[in-house]
């Protein structure tokens, strides 16, 4: 591969690929320490109360159980709540494990199991004995919508809506109407490692810690914290992550929980939560939405009341914007929302891909498809002659925003334009044939990242930063903007990620990860190169076209040699000659990318989203309601594409997963007893190759100069959003019924 | 899973004799699945590997015996089967996915037991599991439980495929145990939970499905296994039917239907296939032969969908009988 | 009959060396190769049987090694994803897998190819709805799938273009 195949924006194959498809890749749960013991959780069967009695005699009969951790034995571990408190902000009392004898959500970890073998610690497990006292709990959403409230404290990320206009009277005097309830089922993440650590304890008393986290950096401040330890003693890594979706943002309670045994015991410890226990953690927040339109005959919209509410623990108050981006994304001079949490004796929800918009966006668009209707308009037009060419909510410019080409280059793409609008108008034999569309908008994100760059003596250039790569492409777009920022070839340059002794990196999450770490490698890498020249200028044994070149500033530096623009072109140095000339055995700089004064004042100025048009064909039994998404083409507006090749995966993806939201994902609570039932992949349904069609995935141009210094909006969320909705229509579409919670299932 | 003891006999006679608390191991698709969840507790393991009970062979009466060990992918793709029973083939192929079949054996898919969640739970009440305990099944979400053969102790539904289509093609099943030898018709093998829902079957301790009979039966391309799922291929049966009609001159002559998904075992009512019966293929007809094998249906909080999609499916099977367009497991479509 | 005790023997044959060990029973033929052999190419999704991402090969057939207790295939010859490649080479389906981007966290992966693999040699092939439906039991949460079919059918064609040059 040479210089020109690896700049950004070209299709490069994933340079982390090589150890994925040969089974080289370590997971958390992979390394394997001397000595280590395997730990297993027993989780609370009650959704409240205490423990009262722990009978572990037959557990600890078990040949080769060594402890079995509770409550009452564990070691030391922080005593405030505050201690536990993480990077996510979720405002309550975060959840400290085997803390005490008081049990607020069903499968919390009441023990665990350590023991030599895998096969010793789930059999302990099993016959572990604890009796509970039970108090009165509440895990049904609909009951707890009567104690939703708005939490004194918000998230962090949270964005007030914010209202325009008279919504109530402009809602009334609209000659069209449209009111609905809308719902979406509860989610699990569900990524297919499931959580796992490994905590390696070395011989100098240190912590190694290996865990399927989006955020080295923030399980190591974590676990510093919450176990009392200092910085240098715990090391996290994560240099390969399967998956994650948001469910490693926080540090989940195996990370702890293996710490807090390789604590008690000094011993390496590995815990793997089964795939039930995944059940008894985050997932995507169940949410309703009452949603009114009112609009002109000629389809102009007049007036957007949302209302929604998403639920929580009673611990926490976890918040998702997830009423506010119809107001930011439709030009309507009347708007209101409102927000609320509400409570219920669970473990908290929280962020699961593109968090708020993957559930509100989708639901408002299905909204929209009705008010369309309603004014018997295309779905399209409708969604046009309503364009907002600024952030409505907050009347503020956009950095860009070209949904509109989006949404016509899609439509040419699918074949929109010769659309019947009125439903049940297309038919293939015994299945009905639907065609609907949805637009997407996601937040464009950029924060402050640190990154190294590293020339050594081979001639290699050595990247490093804390960021994770979770199946993103992280390693291949860094490994790409290093190439060019640097002028190296791809294969000379070594990415390290995931390891939290690296350059500062926040959590990877919300699609930020392109553009910020992707800014500070840019700015890294052109930093070492101004190095390099400048401890070469002053070396004083290089030759004669060097330093000419050097002080008349036409040096380059191009597939991995140093050059003079103007001289002959046979003349050349290498990068190992160059560096051994500097007379160092490496040149190294740090640098951090943030947004600076320019940045900051336009981030005060500007609003700044990633945009998507999504257009869907389904095929409907008529008689048996069974729904096949045939074709799907996803348009997408998100600023300067780093790879195409890995971008399109990640939309593909997603909009994998919004089938599966639209389809198939609903994790069954019986409120009776607090626990999501259908806790397994036979029962979860996530899309299998049968469900999904081929994809087609567009990018719109979009130059962006000021979203981000690369002019990145990042993709990981965007395909979640608008996905569900465009089926949802096209379902509608097909049948004429009109379908307001998701998922649709076979026989609803 | 708790500790137990593993053994491999070579002989059918020592595998029958065995101590109680045994369970045998074929494929160990579902048994090994069930001792990880703390459903199965056996402190004996006795694999059945070691015997010869795999073939598939002609009978004298043109008939097709399945060896109980024989895989569910083997016996897809053996050529007697594609040719004579296609209906089998078919419904084998819409079960499980490709790398459990390679394991599975027939004779294990007639002892798979119930997907119910509240029975994969240990900390739940289930009579299947632990009697006496209660069914929190009733009462709980259960859109994937049964709706036909249900009583106050049990809702959960038999979650084979295969055995849909054995009941349809009225199979026999040959048992050894301690105390010899006996032959129990496949409509007759499961049992309905009544207050004894722990017994799946009529096994008696020690004994051991050798061999399914297929009796001959041919009904050309008038059959089909059309099975709904929650997602298009790997996933239970929300609703199946396995149906063959013999056509003669656009009569049915022998009917065969059974369901999967909806009952507590493969579900037949021999009065709905006589209704069929002499009478020429109609939606009409199709229409009164659903409203006879739905009767008695009784549905809890979550799973009326099944009610509400089970007559649909049965027209939509035997139309596609009917007309000799069976459903292909691969195209999506349903003709 | 085999002796009762608390650990059994095992012997199998992996990527074509042999392996002997003592082991108790209930270790499944996946614990064995991820927590005994260091051989964590092969992964645990569920370990119940309902995601393939521990598919391995026994005796040529692609079967999920969590369901196999690792006592229960004397002398099975067990290929798993390290074995696929060969003196350093990569098997044509893991160069599909790279071209098409057929992954993204990696972690369904050696489990995707080698149910593939498997898939090319049962002949399921034919059109892309069989090539779908055949490889179901392979869930992928990164939602990879359209690149894996990519991946297979590239091998498919570069199969028949040696074969087409063979013939020639």
């Amino acid at each position: 591969m040479t210089l020109h195949s690896a700049k950004i924006g070209q299709p490069v194959s994933r340079i982390d690929g090589l150890a994925k498809v040969t089974g080289q890749a370590r997971y958390a749960a992979e390394p394997h320490p001397a000595g280590m013991l395997y730990g297993f959780i027993v989780n609370s069967p009650i959704a409240r109360g205490r423990i009262e009695t722990i009978r572990d005699e037959a557990a600890r009969a078990v040949p080769g159980v060594v402890e079995i951790m509770t409550h009452l034995n564990r070691p030391h571990s922080a005593l405030f709540e505050k201690s536990y408190m993480d990077g996510l902000g979720v405002p309550g009392s975060p959840y400290r494990p085997l803390h005490d004898a008081e049990i607020s959500f069903n499968g919390q970890p009441v023990a665990v199991v350590l023991a030599e073998t895998f096969e010793a610690a789930r059999e302990a497990a099993m016959l572990l004995e604890v009796d509970y006292e039970r108090w009165p709990h509440n895990a049904d959403f609909e009951a707890s919508l009567h104690q939703k409230y708005m939490p004194s404290k918000t998230r962090s990320n949270y964005v007030p809506p914010k209202s325009r206009g008279n919504a109530a009277e402009a809602y009334a005097l609209s000659p069209i109407k449209i009111e609905g309830r809308y719902h979406l089922a509860p989610e699990h993440h569900n990524p297919m490692e499931m959580h796992a650590t490994t905590v390696i304890a070395e011989d100098d008393g240190t912590f190694t810690v290996w865990d399927k986290t989006q955020g080295p950096q923030a399980v190591q401040a974590y676990l510093t914290s919450a176990l009392s330890l200092s910085k240098d003693q715990v090391r996290v890594r994560n240099p390969y992550v399967g998956g994650a979706f948001g469910s490693g943002l926080r540090a989940q309670h195996n990370v702890f929980l293996a710490a807090l045994g390789a604590k008690m015991l000094k011993r390496s410890v590995r815990i793997t939560l089964t795939r039930q226990q995944m059940f008894t953690h985050v997932f995507r927040p169940e949410a309703v939405m009452n949603i009114a339109l009112g609009a002109q005959p000629d389809g102009t919209l007049q007036s957007m009341i949302v209302d929604g509410v998403t639920d929580t623990s009673r611990f926490e108050h976890n918040m998702e914007n997830l009423v506010i981006w119809g107001l930011i994304n439709y030009k309507c001079p009347n708007a209101t929302a409102d927000y609320k949490v509400a409570p219920r004796d669970t473990y908290t929800s929280s962020d699961m891909r593109a968090p708020g918009a993957a559930t509100g966006v989708n639901l408002f668009e299905m909204a929209v498809d009705e008010m369309a209707y309603a004014c018997n308009m295309d779905p399209l037009a409708f969604r046009l002659h309503n364009y907002s060419d600024i952030d409505a909510m907050h009347d503020m410019p956009l950095t860009s925003k070209a949904l509109k080409e989006a949404m016509h280059e899609g439509a040419e793409r699918f074949g929109w334009y010769n659309r019947p609008i009125a439903p049940k108008s297309m038919r293939d034999g015994k299945e009905l044939i639907g065609w609907g569309m949805a637009t997407g908008i996601w937040d464009a994100m950029f924060s402050p990242t640190s990154a190294r760059a590293t020339l050594i003596a081979d001639g290699r250039l050595h990247i490093a930063t804390a960021a994770s790569d979770i199946g993103t492409g992280t390693y291949t777009i860094l490994a790409q903007t290093a190439s060019e920022a640097f002028g190296i070839p791809i294969e000379m340059i070594d990415i390290e990620l995931g390891d939290s002794t690296l350059p500062e990196c926040p959590t990877e999450g919300g699609s930020w990860t392109a553009a910020s770490a992707g800014a500070a490698v840019w700015l890294a890498c052109q930093s070492l190169r101004e190095k390099l020249f400048k401890t070469l200028g002053k070396s004083g044994n290089i030759s004669a076209w060097l330093t000419a070149g050097l002080s008349n500033n036409t040096t380059v530096l191009q597939d991995g040699f140093l050059q003079d623009k103007d001289a002959d072109e046979n003349l050349r140095l290498s990068l190992s000659e160059a560096l051994s000339l500097t007379g160092q055995d490496r040149l190294e700089v740090e640098e951090t990318a943030k947004p600076g004064l320019r940045g900051t004042i336009s981030q005060m100025r500007k609003a700044r989203f990633t945009h998507s048009a999504v257009f869907c064909e389904v095929r409907v039994d008529e008689e048996l309601g069974i729904v096949r998404v045939t074709r799907l083409v996803n348009a997408v507006a998100a600023g300067r594409i780093m790879n195409p090749k890995t971008a399109a995966s990640q939309v593909r993806g997603a909009m994998v997963m919004a089938t599966g939201m639209a389809l198939h994902e609903e994790s069954l609570m019986d409120e009776r007893v607090g626990r999501f039932m259908n806790h397994n992949f036979a029962e979860y349904h996530i899309p299998a190759h049968a469900d999904i069609p081929d994809m087609d995935v567009l990018f719109v141009e979009e130059k962006d100069r000021e979203v981000s210094p690369l002019g990145v909006k990042g993709v990981g969320e965007i395909g979640m959003c608008g996905t569900a909705a465009a089926i949802a229509n096209a379902i509608f579409h097909a049948t004429g019924q009109r379908h307001r919670s998701l998922p649709i299932t076979p026989g609803n | 899973m708790r500790q137990f003891s593993y053994s491999r006999p070579d002989t059918l006679d020592t595998a029958c004799h065995t101590p109680d608390h045994t369970r045998y191991l074929a494929g160990g698709t579902n048994l090994i699945d069930l001792m990880k969840s703390d459903v199965e507790r056996p402190e004996h393991v006795v694999d059945l590997s070691a015997l010869s009970m795999s073939q598939i062979e002609e009978r004298p009466d043109g008939g097709l015996r399945l060896g109980a060990l024989a895989t569910n992918a083997d016996t897809a793709a053996h050529p007697l089967v594609t040719e004579r029973y296609p209906l089998l083939a078919s419904a084998i192929l819409a079960g499980a996915s490709p790398q459990i079949r390679n394991r599975a054996t027939n004779g294990g898919n007639l002892n798979q037991r119930t997907r119910c969640h509240y029975f994969y739970d240990p900390d739940m009440a289930c009579n299947k599991r632990s009697p006496g305990t209660g069914c929190s099944a009733k009462g709980g979400r259960n859109r994937i439980m049964a709706i036909l053969g249900t009583s106050d102790a049990c809702i959960a539904t038999f979650p084979s495929d295969m055995c849909v289509a054995l009941a349809a093609l009225n199979a026999t099943v040959h048992l050894t145990g301690p105390e010899g030898e006996r032959s129990v018709p496949l409509r007759d093998y499961h049992r309905l939970p009544e207050d004894t829902p722990w017994q799946d079957n009529i096994l008696r301790t020690g004994e051991i499905v050798t061999s399914i009979d297929l009796p001959p039966l041919s009904f050309g391309s008038h059959h089909t296994y059309l099975k709904i799922r929650d997602r298009l291929s790997f996933a239970f049966a929300i609703v199946s039917v396995a149906a063959g009609l013999q056509m003669e001159n656009n009569t049915i002559g022998k009917a065969c239907i059974a369901m999967g998904g909806v009952g507590t075992k493969p579900w037949c009512v021999p009065e709905a296939e006589a209704l069929l019966e002499g009478k020429t293929p109609s939606p009409s007809l199709f229409r009164d032969a659903a409203e006879c094998l739905l009767q008695g249906a009784v549905t809890d909080r979550d799973n009326a969908a099944k009610l509400k999609l089970a007559p649909r499916v049965i027209i939509r099977a035997l139309s596609q009988a009917a007309a000799g367009t069976p459903q292909s497991q691969t195209q999506k479509t349903i003709f | 009959m085999t002796d009762v005790s608390v650990t059994s023997p095992c012997r199998l044959r992996i990527n074509g060396e042999p392996c002997t060990i003592d082991i108790p029973p209930s270790v499944t033929l996946l614990d064995l190769l991820r927590e005994r052999l260091d051989l964590t190419g092969t992964k645990k999704g569920c370990d119940h049987g309902q995601c393939g991402a521990c598919t391995v090969l026994v005796n040529g057939k692609r079967v999920k090694s969590c369901l196999i207790l690792a006592v229960s295939i004397p002398d099975a010859e067990v290929t798993t994803i390290e074995g696929l490649s060969r003196d350093g080479q990569m098997h044509p389906m893991q160069q599909a897998f790279l071209d098409q981007d057929a992954f993204q966290c990696g972690y369904c992966t050696p489990g995707q190819i080698m149910s593939a693999v498997a898939l090319m040699e049962e002949g399921h092939v034919h059109t892309r709805e069989e090539i779908r439906e055949f490889m179901s039991g392979n869930l992928c949460r990164c939602g990879a799938y359209n690149g894996i079919l990519d991946a297979i059918e590239q091998v498919i064609a570069q199969q028949q273009q040696d074969r087409a040059g063979e013939a020639a």
